[in-house]
């Protein structure tokens, strides 16, 4: 794959809050409709780098680009090209379905006859069609959750970013999201996700593994399992995350 | 000897049943695991027992104090984390745990060693005088369970307490739990992690408010009427075919942890068959063979069979 191809691109990209370095000049690249799983330790900067990724926190040092623009100077230009749904992503609660998506159509200046088609067309793709009259509150989490990556998604942006989209979902909804995502990235959205399920890093096609604002680890999951000879992703998560070195090197 | 008993509960949420008549009773120094897709019941459940909201029906005693007379003493003996745990969020990482510390009325060396203990639990040690506000979601969550093992009631219920933990920091607080166990703690918890269920003495899946099993996991395992065969390939990722065949006596095909299982009737088909059938159906892998039925295997068997069946 060459370089050209590649939508988020970091050189040495940091953040720090006073004299604490939350991210320690990251760099890597994520090829355009690539499933990339940023997966890491409790605290490790994955959502402080995601932030700066979809350029709502202002980097310290280092550099990225996202969808070709400099996250550091054309954080609004790049927004169009992004979706993003934050760890603690909320909808209101006493809208109706359809109201929550009318509302982020509108953040992002979809106009009316395209926000209706594309309402249309992502509630058939995620299964929300029965559901559109519906207070939100009164959906299950795992519906709730859909909803969220439908109005991420509304603008059709080149990139998804999902930090943790599936923490207290239940096995079989996880994987009635994860046919989503797949489908999502069939289309050639690249996605970026976080996730502390193990499970669901094996359904990445690159994954790295942040342990106190550095990436120890990026490769595809199974090379990541080969390398450190485990049987299963979690092994290979825990061994690289207690490697001396690791944990261990205090800053 | 159980330590809550729980007859016949229900409960419903304008109409809509979010329990019926769940019973199920706890041994005391045991760990009861509850499991359920979303929407299930769990967090209602949770509620009811710690008398924060009425139920419908039924009945709840913990530690022989009925839920409704002794409301007090109930409270009084049992630890609880909800799932939306609230921090003080302007005070730090050790502010929080001493102001619950003080709340339960732990002090000296109990109070000290157990500070020390969780904070090394949680590797929140280097962070102690951070304030809660500016923790990443993981270390907040495991703030927030430091919070509630701070003190050692004899009944402690957890609502999903290891949602957004890494996988390190889930496997030593599997190690707190044996160990308050160990020191004759009953814990109920709730958790979308089907490995954390398969370590709990005894079981609970719920789903749409009804108990569909509960018992220990060996035997709960045992009930699934049907084989699960394993199809691998340590070089690359097995992936499901879109349009999986048809083929009589294959139940369910779904990804497992990089690998897929084929859930299949003996009555229907012999393992001889199942192969034959993986071979026309899958691409790209090394191996299939039988394996033991996982809680995930029984999880799936138990939602898709029960969904099903509704009309
Ligand atoms: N505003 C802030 N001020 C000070 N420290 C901060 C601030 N925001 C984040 N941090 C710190 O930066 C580090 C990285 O946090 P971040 O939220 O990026 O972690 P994470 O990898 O997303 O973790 P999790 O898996 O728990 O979500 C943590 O130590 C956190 O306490
Ligand atoms: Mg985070």
């Amino acid at each position: 794959m060459s370089a050209a191809d590649s939508v988020i691109e970091t050189t040495n990209l940091s953040k720090r809050f006073g004299k604490f370095t939350a991210v320690n000049s990251i760099s890597f690249s994520v090829q355009r409709g690539e499933i990339f799983g940023f997966l890491g330790a409790n605290g490790a900067g994955k959502t402080t780098a995601i932030r700066m990724l979809c350029g709502l926190l202002i980097p310290s040092g280092g550099s990225g680009r996202v969808a070709g623009y400099d996250i550091s100077t054309h954080a609004s230009k790049l927004r169009s090209h992004i979706g993003y749904m934050s760890q603690r992503f909320s909808l209101y609660n006493d809208f109706l379905v359809k109201d929550n998506l009318f509302l982020y159509g509108s953040i992002y200046e979809l106009n009316r006859i395209n926000l209706n088609n594309r309402i249309d067309e992502i509630s058939s793709l995620l299964g929300l069609k029965e559901l559109l009259s519906k207070k939100t509150g009164t959906l299950p989490w795992g519906w709730q959750q859909r909803l969220s990556l439908a109005c991420a998604n509304l603008h059709q942006p080149d990139i998804l970013f999902l930090d943790e989209p599936t923490g207290s979902v239940d096995p079989v909804s996880r994987r009635n999201f994860w046919d989503l995502i797949i489908s999502l990235s069939e289309k050639g959205t690249t996605i970026f996700i976080t996730t502390h399920h193990m499970d669901e890093a094996e359904y990445c096609h690159r994954i790295s593994i942040m342990v106190q604002g550095r990436i120890a680890a990026i490769d595809t999951p199974q090379q990541l399992k080969l390398s450190t000879d485990s049987l299963t992703l979690q092994d290979a998560f825990i061994k690289i995350i207690s490697a001396p070195g690791c944990n261990g090197a205090e800053k | 000897m159980s330590i809550v008993i729980v007859e016949n509960l229900s409960k419903n949420y304008s109409g809509e049943h979010a329990l019926r008549t769940v019973s199920f009773s706890v041994k005391k120094g045991t760990i009861y695991g509850i499991i359920g897709a979303d929407g299930a019941g769990k967090t209602t459940l949770m509620r009811i027992l710690t008398t924060l909201i009425p139920a419908d029906s039924g009945t709840v005693s913990i530690m022989g104090y009925h839920f409704k007379k002794d409301v007090q003493s109930i409270r009084s003996s049992i630890g609880y984390m909800p799932q939306r745990f609230s921090l003080y969020q302007d005070l730090s990482v050790k502010e929080n745990i001493l102001f619950f510390a003080d709340v339960f009325g732990i002090s000296g060396t109990e109070r000290k060693e157990g500070i020390q203990r969780l904070l090394s639990f949680s590797r929140l040690e280097k962070f102690k005088n951070r304030r809660a506000a500016h923790l990443s979601g993981g270390m907040k969550q495991k703030l927030a369970l430091c919070c509630a093992l701070i003190h050692k009631p004899q009944v402690l219920l957890l609502d999903e307490p290891t949602t957004g933990v890494d996988p390190v920091s889930r496997k030593e607080f599997s190690e707190i739990l044996f160990d308050l166990k160990k020191q004759g703690i009953t814990i109920l918890v709730s958790t979308p992690y089907m490995d954390e269920a398969d370590m709990c003495d005894e079981l609970m899946i719920i789903h749409k408010g009804s108990v569909l099993r509960n018992g220990c996991p060996d035997s709960l395992k045992m009930d699934l009427p049907y084989r699960v065969y394993q199809v691998e390939n340590r070089q690359q990722t097995v992936h499901c075919p879109p349009a999986v065949i048809k083929r009589k006596g294959i139940r369910m095909v779904y990804p497992s942890a990089g690998t897929i299982h084929v859930m299949a009737d003996p009555e229907q088909i012999n393992a001889e068959e199942v192969f034959e059938f993986t071979y026309a159906a899958f691409s790209g892998f090394e191996t299939v063979k039988e394996v033991n039925p996982s809680i995930e295997d029984l999880f799936f068997y138990l939602v898709f069979s029960t969904d099903e069946l509704k009309p």
